[in-house]
């Protein structure tokens, strides 16, 4: 009896699985992935914090991170030319020259650091250190005033950072019906 | 009659709206008056024909080639990009002007990268799959050839396109300028949804977000909805291996989505609960309105059209029969109607469709043009199968703050001038 369960057991299976692959496809080539694996190429950063490392950074080590690795681009404070500019136009979305630039206009710091750890400086990205990230980070909110000037980011303070902008953006997704 | 009585009696005869627009039947008889075959000289008797020959035809041909070139007189059909400024420039644009039909060559797409064409070696480059899922899983370029694979026509149009629209002055820049961060090729690929399926897709997901392996890390927060949906990872395009601007050795491809979501050069999908508002989703590709607020995650490129012959650039030879002829397009699925205006908007006329009419694909059209030699204004409006129409541009700008230039999707127009010169012009 036993054995009889267990043959009815294996090919009630072989059959489910040969109905999955016919609906599905599976071939199951890809290769699992070991979570120390996934940590090494997760990159990104998430709006409440998550993914966000150790380490620390503070304006005035940003400030010098900045005039070093950034400004050539980016201008003396972020004034850009000949790169974006990425300071300034705080409040200025609803006139009649909105100028939109991440102080002004991003909803989230967290996105400033994901894009400077990814993507900055162009001519090596992702070179920075960390703390590095979180220093230049802090340095160009507190241009703006949006950190105070002796503040200091981690993983657990750059969430919490309230942009002028974070109440700015509508989802269009799910598309509105008309 | 006098011959300009006949061709005004049969251009009445044969109207379909005002100024000289004509019923589709002109496309196929050429005119109103396609010559018939005129007598052809015979070559004159000779000791060879090769007197009357071309001298191709006298010299042997060249042997074959490994990967075949475009004709040397096409020399200047290229890509069309800044050129001069600080590194990096933005975009290069397809040279719709110079092409027909609906399929773009390969190495005419258009080109939009955040820090450069990656050189990715393929054996060392993979697709994770990650988050929440069951099993992450990474996939070799190999391993996904092993997959059922899908082939479909699809364009990609850069959310920018056609932004120069939103400047106060018509810019007179030629149709490629333009609308020319818009390209169609037929895409072959392993459907998304079935790599999800093997990874297990854990409760609580909603989005994935996509990450390139460029120097930019380009990345994207995409609905998990469109990746179960019609989401491919693309390895193919136009029967070859996509080429590295395109995203070598594999991109993401989000039918009818704006261009940037459909991810080059894929690495990485992870599957989250909430969108990253990463970069490419605040600070760019995001729809400032008047009141100081913007949409986000507004992903579909809504239906709209061009015509791009005449256009500026390609002036008209004198008064008689042309071939107007454009394309039109929707995000949301087929094009079903494009109309075509020849007085500026007053009165409009259906044009042709070149088959195959396909979901989320360029639509070719073409009407028939009678032209007096008088200045027209040109214009056409496609309407799409879920029954959306082009907005005027000043209805679409009404939505939007000023210069906002993502998802332009107004009616275009030319204005063909007594010499036949072709400029751009708003109506």
């Amino acid at each position: 009896m036993f054995i009889f369960n267990q043959q009815f057991y294996l090919v009630g299976s072989l059959y489910i699985v040969a109905a999955a692959s016919l609906l599905a496809q599976e071939l199951n080539l890809g290769r699992p992935l070991a979570p120390e694996e996934v940590q090494k190429i997760d990159i990104g950063i998430a709006t409440d914090g998550a993914g966000l490392p150790p380490g620390s950074g503070s304006v005035n080590v940003g400030a010098e991170v900045y005039a070093r690795k950034c400004q050539v681009c980016h201008g003396p404070d972020g004034s850009g030319k000949p790169q974006d500019r990425l300071t300034g136009g705080v409040g200025t979305l609803a006139s009649a020259t909105p100028l939109k630039t991440p102080n002004s206009y991003w909803p989230v710091a967290t996105t400033l650091f994901d894009y400077i750890r990814r993507a900055m400086p162009r001519p090596a990205p992702q070179s920075l250190t960390n703390d590095e990230v979180y220093a230049i980070t802090a340095y160009l909110l507190s241009v703006d005033g949006i950190v105070p000037k002796d503040a200091t980011l981690d993983a657990k303070s750059l969430p919490q950072v309230k942009m002028p902008n974070r109440n700015g953006f509508v989802s269009y997704w799910p598309i509105p019906k008309k | 009659m006098s011959k300009r009585n006949q061709i005004e009696s049969a251009v009445r005869d044969e109207m379909a709206a005002g100024n000289g627009l004509l019923n589709r039947r002109a496309l196929l008889s050429g005119g109103l008056f396609a010559a018939g075959a005129a007598g052809i000289a015979q070559a004159q008797s000779s000791e060879s024909v090769g007197a009357n020959a071309p001298p191709w035809m006298k010299v042997p041909g060249r042997d074959f080639s490994g990967y075949g070139l475009p004709a040397k007189s096409q020399n200047k059909v290229q890509r069309d990009y800044p050129t001069g400024q600080v590194r990096p420039t933005t975009s290069s644009h397809t040279p719709l002007h110079l092409l027909e039909g609906t399929i773009t060559p390969n190495g005419l797409h258009f080109e939009r990268h955040h820090n450069g064409v990656p050189d990715i070696d393929p054996n060392r480059h993979e697709l994770a799959i990650h988050g929440l899922v069951d099993r992450p899983l990474a996939f070799s370029l190999d391993a996904l050839m092993r997959y059922p694979m899908e082939t479909h026509i699809r364009f990609i149009e850069c959310s920018g396109n056609s932004g120069s629209y939103t400047s106060a002055e018509p810019s007179q820049t030629n149709a490629g300028a333009i609308n020319g961060l818009l390209s169609c090729s037929e895409w072959t690929g392993v459907r998304l949804s079935a790599l999800l399926a093997e990874a297990g897709i854990a409760p609580g997901a909603k989005w994935v977000i996509a990450e390139g392996a460029d120097a930019a890390a380009m990345s994207r927060s995409v609905p998990l909805a469109k990746c179960l949906d019609d989401a491919v990872i693309a390895l193919y395009q136009n029967g070859e291996a996509i080429r590295p601007e395109q995203g070598y050795p594999m991109r993401l491809l989000l039918p009818g989505f704006e261009g940037n979501m459909s991810v080059k050069w894929l690495r990485r999908l992870k599957v989250t609960d909430a969108p990253a508002d990463t970069r490419e989703e605040t600070s760019h590709y995001t729809e400032l309105m008047p009141d100081g607020k913007a949409r986000q995650f507004m992903f579909p490129q809504e239906v709209k059209s061009a015509i791009i012959r005449p256009s500026l650039g390609i002036t008209m030879k004198g008064p008689g029969f042309y071939e107007i002829s454009g394309l039109a397009w929707s995000g949301a699925g087929r094009v079903s109607k494009v109309e075509v205006t020849a007085d500026g908007g007053k009165t409009w006329a259906l044009a042709a469709l070149g088959d195959p009419v396909l979901p989320k694909a360029l639509t070719r059209f073409r009407m028939a043009w009678q032209w007096s030699g008088q200045p027209a204004v040109l214009a056409s409006r496609a309407t799409d199968e879920t029954g959306e129409t082009q907005p005027t541009r000043e209805a679409w700008l009404a939505e939007y703050a000023a210069r906002q230039g993502y998802h332009f999707n107004g009616i275009q127009s030319w204005g063909v001038e007594s010499d036949g010169t072709v400029k751009n012009v708003y109506i």
